[in-house]
C-alpha cells in the first residue's frame, strides 16, 4: 500500500461543524470575532470565579422568575382563599398572595422554583458583595478598571432594591411590613415625604397600587437594567482583559493562563451546572420565605423577628440603633430626625466604598494602568479601609437583627442596641488600626522570608552548644512573587518658602492631600520591601 | 306550771336549759347541713389547702412572703388564681432557679398532685382563674384558620408569626411555644403570666382561645409538615442570610477552588 504526498482533495462534503461555521460566518461575519476572541486568555485563579457565580445565578434568578410570572397575579384585589393549605383556608387576603400560595402547594414544581429563585437571589447578592470585596483588596479597580467597577456597584444596589421589590411581592405580613418600613422612611423626609408617598403608593398607604408597581419594576424595569450593565459588565472585562496576581513572567503587558477556547469554555461552562447545582440541592431541602406561615399582610398586624432580605438588614440596622429623635417645628411641622438621619445615612454608606477608587487615584496621582493585582498587605491603608468599612456594615447588620441576637445569646436587646450605637463610630476606628498593624507585620514577615528564608522547623546544634533554626532559602519564583509589588513614595509638596524665603501658596487641598499621601505610604505606613542589595549582602556571606 | 316554775332557781336548771339549747342547736344542723359527700369534699379540699400551704411555706415564700403577700423579690400572689400556679409551676417556671429578667421554663420540680395542692392553697387567698379542663382547652374541631388571624393580631408582636419566640426589652422575652401542650398555652392566655399581658374571657372568648391553639399546632405542633424542607429555626430572613454567608458561600467557594485547581495540563512532548 503506498501513500500520495499530494494536497488532500476533498471527496464529498466538508464536516458538518465547518459548513455550519460557514453558513454563520457568511451571514454574521463573526470568523474575525471568534478568531480574536477563542485564544483569548484568562488566569487561573478561584477568587476570579466569584464574579462567574453572580452571573451564574443571574441566569438562574432569570430562569425561575419566568416560570413564576407564568403564575403570579399581581394584584391587591381582596379574595378568600380555599386552597390547599388548610391553616389559611377562609382568610381574606390580597391576590397576590393567594397566587403565591397556590405557586407554593397547587403549581407543580411551584414550591422548588420559589425557593431556587429566592436563594438564587440571596446567593447572587452574597456573590456580587464578596466580588467587590475580592476586587476592592486586591486593588483591581484601579486604572483602566474604574468605571467597571462603577458598573458593578450599580449592579449591587439594583440587586439589592430588585430583591426588596421581590421579596416584597407575595403581599404577605413580614414583606407588607417592609413596605410600611419603606414608606415611612419615605415619608420622613421633610417637605416632599408625604407628596412622595402618596406618588409612590397612588394615595394612601397600603393602597391598590403598590403590588403592581413593584411587579413592574420587579420583573421589567430593574431586571432590564441589569441585563444591560451585566453585559457591559462583561464586555469591558474582556476589553480590559483579565487582572492576574504577580508571578514570574507576568507583566503589566501579559496575561498567563489558559485560553477561552477550549479550556475557560469547558471550565465555565461546568461551573454554571455546579452552582445551578449546588442552588438547587439547597432549595430542595432548606425553607426560604415561607409565606404560608406569615399571613397576608394586614396593616394592624406585626410580627416580631421582622427582618428584611440581609442585604437590606444594615438599613435595619441603623433604625433600630438610631434613637427616636423627633423636633416639632413651629407651625406644627414634624422633623422625624429618628427615621431620616439613618435614610440619610443609608446612601452614604453605600457611596463611601463606591467612591473610594477615585480618592485613592487621587492621592497616589497615579495615571498608569495596572493590570498585577495588589496583595493586600502591600496596600495596608486601602486594606485597613475596606475592613473598616465591612466592620461597619457588620455592625449595622447586627442591629438590625438585635432581637435574634439577644434571644439567641441571652443578652439584652437594650444592651446590644447600645453597642450598636457606640460600634457604629468605635468599632470601624479600631478595625482600621488593628487591620493596619497586621498587614504591616505581615509586610515585615514577607521581608524577613525574603533576607533569612522559610523558616525550615529544623534545630541544629553548632559545635560550641548553640541552638540555631535553619532557615531555607525561598526560590527565585517565590522571591520574585513576594517583592514585585512596587511603592509610592509620599507625595512632597515641597517647603513652606521658597529659596528667596517668600511664602509659596500651597492649596488647602493639596496639603489634604500631601497628608493622606503620608499616611499611606509614609514612614511606618508601609515597610520597605528588600532590595537587591540587601538581599545579595545577607546571601552573600554565610547562611544561618 | 308551778313546779317548773319552783325549780327554775335549782342549781341545775341552767345545765338543763344549756342541754336543751344545745340539743336545738344540734337539731337544726342536721337538719340544714350540707349532703355527707359534700362535707367530705369540704375535707379533702381543706386537706389540699392544708398541704398547699406547707409546700408554699417550703418552696415559695421565701419570695412571696409568708402569706402569699409578696415581697421585694416576688409579686404577691393573693388574687393570681390555681390556673397561674398550674401554668408556673406546672412549666418549670416556678419555683425559679435564680432571679433575673425572667424565669424560664425547665423541668418541673412538683408532681401534679403537688402543683394542685399549691394551687387549691393559692387559690384560697383570693379569688382568681380556676385551672381549665380538658373541654376548655381541647382544640379539635377549631377553625385553625381563624385562630392564625387572632395570633397575628393578638400575639405575633412577641411570639413571632409561628411562635418561634423573640426578644423584648432588657432581657426579656417572649418564649418559644414548640409544642406547648395546650393547657399551658390556654392558661397563660388566661392568667398573661410573667410579661405577657392576661386575655381573660372578657377580652378573648374560650372559642377564640381553642382556635388559637389549634392554628399553634397546625404551624408549630409535633406532627407540623415543613413542606419547604429545614426549617432554619423559623426566624426568617436573618436565619436565611446566615446560611446564605456560610454554608451556601463556603460550597460555591470550595467548587470554585476545586474547578480552578483543575487545569488544563501542558502535553508532553
Amino acid at each position: 500500500m503506498s501513500t500520495t504526498s499530494e494536497a488532500p482533495k476533498r471527496r464529498g462534503k466538508a464536516p458538518a461543524g465547518e459548513r455550519v461555521a460557514d453558513w454563520a460566518d457568511g451571514r454574521l461575519g463573526i470568523y474575525g470575532l471568534a478568531k480574536a476572541n477563542m485564544r483569548k486568555i484568562f488566569p487561573d485563579h478561584w477568587s476570579f470565579m466569584l464574579g462567574e457565580v453572580c452571573l451564574y445565578s443571574f441566569i438562574i434568578i432569570i430562569l425561575t422568575g419566568v416560570y413564576l410570572t407564568l403564575f403570579f397575579h399581581p394584584s391587591m384585589a381582596e379574595v378568600t382563599y380555599h386552597g390547599a393549605y388548610v391553616p389559611m383556608q377562609g382568610v381574606h387576603m390580597s391576590e397576590a398572595y393567594a397566587s403565591t400560595l397556590d405557586i407554593s402547594f397547587d403549581v407543580r414544581g411551584g414550591l422548588l422554583m420559589r425557593q431556587i429563585h429566592h436563594w438564587a437571589a440571596l446567593v447572587f447578592l452574597v456573590g456580587m458583595f464578596v466580588h467587590m470585596m475580592r476586587v476592592f483588596f486586591t486593588g483591581a479597580f484601579r486604572k483602566p478598571r474604574e468605571i467597571n467597577w462603577l458598573f458593578g456597584f450599580l449592579l449591587l444596589v439594583l440587586g439589592m432594591f430588585t430583591g426588596f421589590t421581590g421579596y416584597s411581592l407575595p403581599d404577605d405580613l413580614l414583606s407588607g411590613t417592609g413596605i410600611r418600613f419603606m414608606e415611612g422612611a419615605v415619608l420622613s423626609v421633610p417637605v416632599v415625604g408625604t407628596y412622595l408617598a402618596f406618588f409612590i403608593f397612588g394615595g394612601e398607604f397600603p393602597g391598590t397600587e403598590i403590588i403592581p408597581r413593584f411587579f413592574v419594576a420587579h420583573v421589567l424595569l430593574l431586571p432590564g437594567i441589569m441585563l444591560g450593565l451585566v453585559v457591559a459588565h462583561l464586555i469591558l472585562v474582556f476589553y480590559h482583559k483579565h487582572t492576574q496576581f504577580a508571578g514570574p513572567g507576568r507583566t503589566e503587558k501579559n496575561v498567563v493562563g489558559m485560553p477561552l477556547l477550549p479550556v475557560y469554555m469547558a471550565k465555565a461552562g461546568g461551573f454554571f451546572f455546579l452552582v445551578f447545582g449546588i442552588i438547587a440541592i439547597i432549595s430542595a431541602t432548606f425553607t426560604i420565605n415561607p409565606v404560608w406561615v406569615l399571613g397576608p399582610y394586614r396593616p394592624d398586624q406585626v410580627s416580631t423577628n421582622a427582618q428584611p432580605d440581609w442585604y437590606m438588614g444594615f438599613s435595619e440596622g441603623l433604625i433600630r440603633a438610631m434613637p427616636g429623635w423627633e423636633i416639632v417645628l413651629p407651625g406644627g411641622y414634624t422633623l422625624a430626625l429618628g427615621v431620616f438621619i439613618p435614610l440619610m445615612i443609608f446612601p452614604l454608606i453605600l457611596a463611601a466604598i463606591a467612591v473610594y477608587p477615585f480618592i485613592e487615584s487621587w492621592v497616589t496621582g497615579d495615571k498608569r494602568e495596572h493590570h498585577i493585582l495588589d496583595r493586600p498587605r502591600n496596600a495596608p491603608t486601602r486594606t485597613a479601609f475596606g475592613m473598616a468599612w465591612l466592620s461597619l456594615y457588620f455592625v449595622c447588620l447586627i442591629g438590625g437583627g438585635n432581637d435574634l441576637w439577644a434571644t439567641h445569646f441571652h443578652l439584652s436587646i437594650n444592651a446590644i442596641t447600645w453597642f450598636v450605637r457606640i460600634g457604629f463610630f468605635a468599632v470601624p476606628v479600631i478595625t482600621f488600626i488593628v487591620t493596619k498593624r497586621i498587614c504591616l507585620g505581615l509586610q515585615r514577615r514577607d521581608r524577613e522570608k525574603v533576607l533569612h528564608g522559610r523558616e525550615s522547623g529544623i534545630i541544629k546544634r553548632l559545635p560550641h552548644g548553640e541552638f540555631v533554626e535553619v532557615h531555607e532559602p525561598l526560590s527565585q519564583e517565590q522571591l520574585h512573587t513576594l517583592t514585585a509589588h512596587e511603592q509610592y513614595k509620599p507625595l512632597e509638596i515641597g517647603p513652606e518658602v521658597d529659596e528667596n524665603g517668600v511664602a509659596r501658596k500651597v492649596g488647602r487641598v493639596q496639603k489634604l492631600r500631601a497628608r493622606l499621601s503620608r499616611g499611606y505610604y509614609g514612614e511606618g505606613n508601609q515597610i520597605p520591601k528588600p532590595t537587591v542589595e540587601e538581599y545579595k549582602e545577607l546571601t552573600s556571606g554565610h547562611g544561618h | 306550771m308551778k313546779k317548773l316554775s319552783a325549780r327554775r332557781r335549782h342549781p341545775l336548771a341552767a345545765l338543763v336549759v344549756l342541754l336543751f339549747a344545745l340539743a336545738a342547736t344540734g337539731g337544726l344542723y342536721a337538719a340544714f347541713a350540707p349532703a355527707d359527700e359534700a362535707k367530705a369534699d369540704t375535707s379533702a379540699q381543706s386537706l389540699a389547702i392544708e398541704e398547699g400551704k406547707k409546700l408554699y411555706a417550703t418552696g415559695c415564700s421565701s419570695c412571696h412572703g409568708t402569706g402569699g403577700q409578696g415581697t421585694s423579690d416576688g409579686p404577691s400572689l393573693v388574687g393570681v388564681g390555681a390556673a397561674a400556679v398550674d401554668f408556673q409551676v406546672g412549666t418549670g417556671r416556678m419555683p425559679a432557679q435564680s432571679p433575673g429578667a425572667q424565669a424560664p421554663d425547665k423541668p418541673r420540680v412538683y408532681d401534679q398532685k403537688e402543683i394542685d395542692q399549691l394551687a387549691a392553697y393559692i387559690a384560697s387567698l383570693g379569688p382568681g382563674p380556676s385551672i381549665p379542663t380538658e373541654e376548655d382547652y381541647n382544640p379539635s374541631g377549631a377553625d385553625s384558620a381563624a385562630g392564625g388571624e387572632l395570633f397575628r393580631t393578638n400575639c405575633a408582636q412577641c411570639h413571632n408569626f409561628t411562635g418561634k419566640g423573640g426578644a423584648l426589652t432588657h432581657g426579656k422575652y417572649a418564649p418559644p411555644l414548640n409544642d406547648v401542650d395546650p393547657k399551658y398555652v390556654y392558661e397563660a392566655m388566661l392568667h398573661g403570666p410573667q410579661n405577657m399581658p392576661a386575655f381573660p374571657d372578657s377580652v378573648m372568648p374560650p372559642e377564640e382561645k381553642r382556635e388559637i391553639i389549634a392554628y399553634l399546632q397546625d404551624v408549630n405542633g409535633k406532627e407540623t409538615a415543613s413542606p419547604g424542607g429545614f426549617g432554619l429555626g423559623g426566624f426568617g430572613p436573618v436565619a436565611e442570610g446566615m446560611f446564605a454567608w456560610t454554608i451556601v458561600l463556603a460550597l460555591l467557594i470550595c467548587t470554585a477552588v476545586w474547578v480552578a485547581a483543575r487545569t488544563a495540563k501542558a502535553r508532553k512532548s
